[in-house]
């Protein structure tokens, strides 16, 4: 694949319907399922993964032409790892709550697919900035694909949104339960395909 | 590939084995030969020697707490010593909670003139049965997949056909018992004493994928009509976040080397399981008649959520 040839918005937005980590791609689902229950985590994880992407991003993108082609994979892993230490800790210095909340997910981001399927098929290609705008794209699709679980859990829940009382009842409190996770992402994934089966009718029709 | 599977299961049945006869004789300090609770509120200690009478009928020489309350010392009521001086038995004024393991320090233990150093001993309830229980906890009641949501993205992978799904299962199982155990021992005996901690994430990711290439390479060598069974699930097992879960799970709890072996063991055996019910179901669905919006990935993530409910059944749920 030669270097890209999008602007830096299609980059972006690229990311967020397009090539929607979550619901298009499928890839690192633990999160989506495990701790989805409020927008408020989706929020957090979601800015831990995207400082992940975009910072390793830019990292093999600066030193591609450095990097053994047999040892690339070794090379990703070990600077994403660096890069998940340094959040690590970051959030376990300055935000306590948040950082007990997500539990174990914060170093699991080491083991997402989505940051190191990035790195192979765009970073190692591409220069500097279009691997920045790419890691905001899909970083941003990732959180928005967080936040968007969190919303329909803490709505149908627990009634609230980031915490304010929106309802003043709870209607389903079986969201709440872990094992909706699945359900959620289940049925959301089969609203992506419906509209893609809906968009797809119409433009044949045309 | 029935000879193929036969091995495996031997293989792990002694090791099984092997552990369980190692687990019977381990003690912290030479001089003391067994810890064990006794009744609701006693604790006994069995020397290899005779003790002082002085020392040991001394109860401000014994501390006792909870392991996960280092703080909150445990009262002791009275201390008897058998006629061979050789069992000390702790009475306590409040019942024990035995399903936590206990500290108990005996400082510098006495013995016919000599001091013998102070001795930390842990005090567990039936050392067998509390490895069983966390064995069959990672198992069952905390599945890595339906309760603790890991794994999801092999999971999803590989569940399409019961073979692939048993095949992904006993390799996942054999890697994560080496690589766990490789990198228990790397954190107890190099990141702990040199105050590395914070390298746990880079430390442990490179020692899976290490794991991961000695088994292939050892496996290749050693076994070729295995590797070409289940050399292709190698790939994808380092692509699973439940192998990076279990070593940073065994370091935040320091467990000993039995029970990080039981962890690991159960964590694989789980992802076994939960593979195997995954394809027997999806194997089904293969034939039935579902929407086509939910084909594929939405049917399968619905068919984990009914499963999930169902395992949420044994939460709550101890053994021994």
């Amino acid at each position: 694949m030669p270097a890209t040839t999008k602007t830096n918005f299609e980059l972006v937005s690229n990311g967020i319907l397009n090539e929607n980590p979550i619901f298009r791609l499928a890839l690192s689902m633990c999160p989506a399922v495990g701790i989805s229950t409020t927008v408020m985590n989706g929020i957090m994880l979601g800015i831990a993964v995207l400082f992940v992407q975009v910072f390793s991003s830019c990292t093999i993108a600066a030193i591609k032409n450095y990097i053994h082609p047999r040892i690339r994979i070794p090379t990703y892993t070990l600077t994403i790892a660096t890069w998940v230490t340094v959040i690590d800790l970051v959030l376990a210095a300055y935000m306590p709550a948040a950082y007990k909340e997500m539990g174990i997910f914060v170093k699991l981001i080491v083991a997402f697919a989505i940051i190191t399927m990035r790195l192979e098929t765009f970073a190692c290609k591409n220069s500097v900035p279009a691997s920045f705008w790419d890691g905001i794209g899909m970083g941003f699709g990732f959180m928005f694909g967080m936040v968007a679980l969190g919303f329909v859990r803490e709505l149908l829940g627990m009634g609230t949104i980031l915490g304010y009382d929106v309802l003043g009842f709870r209607p389903l409190l079986f969201f709440v339960l872990p094992a909706a996770g699945f359900f959620c992402v289940g049925i959301m994934m089969a609203m992506f395909n419906y509209m893609e089966i809906v968009y797809n009718r119409k433009r044949r029709a045309r | 590939m029935n000879i193929s599977k036969r091995n495996y299961l031997l293989s792990a049945v002694w090791v099984v084995i092997g552990i369980f006869l190692m687990a019977g004789c381990a003690t912290e300090h030479r001089f003391v030969k067994k810890t064990a609770f006794k009744e609701t509120h006693q604790i006994v200690i069995e020397f290899a020697g005779p003790v002082d009478e002085a020392w040991a009928k001394n109860a401000s020489n014994y501390t006792v707490y909870e392991k996960p309350d280092p703080d909150i010392k445990l009262k002791i009521q009275g201390v008897a010593l058998s006629a061979d001086r050789k069992t000390v038995t702790l009475t306590f004024t409040d019942a024990l909670n035995q399903s936590q393991p206990h500290v108990l320090t005996a400082n510098h233990i006495a013995s016919e003139g000599k001091t013998l150093g102070t001795a930390i001993l842990s005090v567990k309830k039936v050392y067998l049965g509390y490895l069983f229980s966390i064995l069959i906890g990672a198992m069952i009641i905390n599945n890595f997949v339906f309760t603790k949501y890991l794994g999801l993205c092999v999971f999803f992978g590989t569940s399409q056909k019961k073979s692939t799904a048993v095949g992904m299962g006993i390799t996942f199982t054999i890697v994560i018992v080496v690589s766990a155990m490789m990198s228990w021992f790397l954190y107890q005996f190099v990141l702990r004493p040199y105050r590395l901690d914070f390298l746990q994430i880079v430390v442990f990711i490179g020692l899976v994928s290490l794991s991961v290439q000695a088994v292939d390479t050892i496996l290749r060598k050693v076994n070729p009509l295995l590797f070409k069974a289940f050399g292709v699930y190698l790939v994808l097992v380092i692509a699973n976040c439940i192998i990076i879960a279990v070593p940073l799970i065994l370091a935040d709890n320091e467990y000993n080397a039995f029970e990080s072996l039981m962890l690991a063991l159960g964590a694989g055996l789980g992802f076994l399981i939960a593979l195997f019910l995954m394809s027997s179901v999806r194997e089904r669905l293969e034939l039935a008649r579902v929407p086509p919006t939910y084909r594929g990935l939405p049917i399968a993530f619905v068919v984990a959520g009914l499963f999930a409910l169902a395992f949420l059944g044994f939460s709550g749920m101890s053994i021994f």
